[in-house]
């Protein structure tokens, strides 16, 4: 209760040092966790994401940017493939369902994914779920129409029964419109998949798109494939990757997806360690915060040594101070982590359409703020000392 | 039977020359309980060392200081801290008024590491010292003489044994002054608590019945004077 009192007291008689020094272990703390959550949920989110396949099929090339172009919907494609290709592999025992897609189109920045309408019926995008529609209906697979979207459909500001313009090119450019029009006939509800930010047209719509190579009319950009068994897998792998050379079985797409985690680890590396130095020179802060007010504490702790306070309580009441400073820091921190946090997920989001799960429970939740703490209870140890050593008798002048 | 009795005490200090100056060299001292004992004495003589000494604030070099049975001296720090909580109240020519505590909770940090903190005792001092209006007041809206008040009331919160009062009147005017020492006095009768008080003012000293002269009673100022 007394030691409450002594700590209390002297946050507020230092009110301005406290409140400067728990915001930056505020901005500290909240930069740590975010940065450690953003690592660990966007690998764990993306290493997951495959809208329910086990493989894409596309040109020769690499299987990180197949993935990244057919699944997430980034990147250019690589190139397309035959028809003949795409009907080999949808009529192989190994394959339970292949689902073509072309891309080349977009909508004021959104890509227009040509498919077919299975992808919506017969796909489990996540264990128990498929896609289903908020409004309308789905495209009719032989006219102008489009699905939507959840998060397309909101940016772009259209609903079920408006019509639209694609655009040439995976780029925006307002010179290249096409001239056909198609029409909206309905808006997916969301799935936090990367299948949110897309405008989903008949695959046959997209491939004889004027201005379009003509030659290229039964070319598809990918295949989006569910095998029949993992072991499939490897022996479709096998068949196009190490003896075939004209295409690429990209397969499977979370060991694909960590490879590109693997590759930017050094970046996470560089970002927790700017969080760690941050964290250090906030319970830096700290001690040179309580350090630089000893001068005028001295009186009041050889007041309270006189009144029979014991040197280790005063040694105490200073290092739980100092803690005291970094739990309210670290209260604080939470709120900057929010923050931060749906800052970056919003970013995440409009980039790929994938949500991250942000207040999922992590244990640097726990260990971030007891270790800011810890942190800021070794920065109060010198400060500590100081007071420990506080002489009585010279600080309550005057002698007589 | 005595509630302070001192013999043989002896304190220096290391000069900037780095020679050792006694600066108290009291042969015999006591005090009976409730008794109220006024020291005269000089700026610079010493007296606020021998309160230090008897508080347990400062260590002896040598000689005993026994404070109601128990030998002051001879305890480590953190025992005479304990000690000091528990029989002794100070009050200050300065007052040494905790800035950024309220009256009452300056009155109860006096309690808080003897026998513990206790806000209704706490409040009844402040009462007694006529400043239940000012409970929740910090020192710096309080006057001077108010002030002193608060340090009496804290002094006294803990029912010590003895008080130790060192110029305890020397930054008030006079009216203040008066009251204030009268206060002390009549405070330390209620409460059965010894007083000890220092000064160098003749009004003050003439107010007790039993005065005594440090420079008599500390034996280092008769040597540095020979």
């Amino acid at each position: 209760m007394t030691l409450a009192l002594i700590i209390l007291r002297s946050l507020r008689q230092h009110l301005l040092s406290t409140v400067i020094t728990a915001l930056s272990i505020a901005l500290a703390g909240g930069l740590l966790m975010s940065v450690w959550v953003v690592k660990v949920q966007s690998q764990a989110t993306f290493t997951q994401v495959n809208t329910g396949f086990d493989a894409v099929l596309g040109a020769r090339g690499s299987k990180l940017q197949l993935v990244l172009n057919a699944i997430f919907h980034l990147e250019a494609s690589p190139g397309n493939l035959a028809a003949a290709d795409f009907e080999f592999i949808r009529r192989h025992p190994a394959v339970k369902l292949a689902i073509p897609i072309a891309v080349g189109d977009n909508l004021r920045g959104f890509r227009i994914v040509g498919t077919v309408p299975e992808l919506f019926t017969a796909v489990e995008y996540a264990p128990g779920k498929k896609f289903a529609l908020s409004s309308g209906s789905l495209f009719n697979p032989v006219a102008k129409e489009a699905v939507l979207g959840s998060f397309a459909a909101q940016r772009l500001g259209l609903h079920t029964g408006d019509t639209f313009h694609p655009f040439h090119g995976l780029i925006y450019d307002e010179r290249n419109q096409h001239a056909e029009t198609y029409l909206v006939t309905g808006v997916l509800a969301p799935s936090n998949t990367p299948a949110d930010k897309v405008v989903w047209v008949p695959l046959h719509g997209l491939q004889t798109m004027a201005g379009h190579d003509p030659r290229a009319a039964s070319d598809v950009s990918a295949v989006l494939i569910q095998l029949r068994s993992p072991a499939a897998g490897f022996m479709l792998d096998m068949m196009y990757n190490k003896q075939g050379n004209r295409l690429t079985f990209a397969f499977p797409i979370g060991a694909i997806m960590a490879e590109l985690f693997n590759k930017i680890g050094w970046f996470d590396q560089v970002l927790t360690l700017i969080a760690y130095l941050v964290a250090l020179v906030s319970a830096g802060g700290v001690l040179v915060a309580i350090y630089n007010s000893m001068a005028a504490r001295r009186r009041d702790i050889a007041i309270l040594r006189a009144l029979g306070a014991h040197r280790r309580t005063i040694f105490g009441a200073i290092v739980l101070e100092a803690a005291t400073i970094g739990l309210l820091g670290m209260l604080a921190g939470f709120a900057a982590y929010a923050g931060i946090l749906t800052a970056v997920a919003a970013i995440i989001r409009a980039q790929t359409g994938v949500l991250l799960n942000a207040w999922t429970y992590n244990p640097v939740m726990l260990w971030a703020p007891l270790g800011m703490i810890g942190l800021c209870a070794l920065g109060g140890l010198l400060p500590a000392w100081k007071a420990y050593r506080t002489d009585i008798a010279e600080n309550l002048a005057p002698v007589s | 039977m005595s509630l302070l009795a001192i013999s043989a005490l002896q304190k220096s200090f290391r000069t900037p020359d780095g020679e050792r100056k006694l600066i108290v060299d009291v042969a015999e001292f006591s005090l009976a309980p409730g008794q109220q004992l006024a020291l005269r004495g000089e700026s610079g003589s010493g007296k606020t060392t021998f309160l230090h000494l008897i508080a347990g604030i400062l260590a002896a070099d040598s000689g005993s200081i026994r404070l109601g049975g128990r030998d002051m001296a001879a305890l480590g720090e953190s025992a005479r801290d304990r000690l000091r909580a528990e029989t002794i109240g100070y009050i200050f020519q300065t007052f040494n008024l905790l800035q950024g505590y309220s009256c009452l909770e300056n009155v109860m940090l006096g309690m808080a590491f003897g026998g513990g903190s206790n806000r209704a005792h706490a409040t009844a001092m402040l009462e007694r010292v006529g400043l239940a209006q000012r409970l929740r007041h910090y020192p710096r809206q309080l006057s001077t003489g108010q002030q002193q008040r608060v340090a009496v009331a804290r002094a006294l919160a803990n029912r010590p044994a003895l008080v130790l009062a060192d110029e305890p009147t020397g930054n008030l005017d006079h009216r203040n002054a008066r009251e204030a020492l009268a206060l002390i006095r009549q405070t330390c009768r209620e409460n059965g608590a010894a007083l000890l008080l220092v000064s160098h003012d003749p009004e003050v000293l003439g107010a007790f019945e039993d005065v005594r002269d440090f420079a008599v009673l500390n034996r280092a100022l008769q040597e540095a004077g020979s």
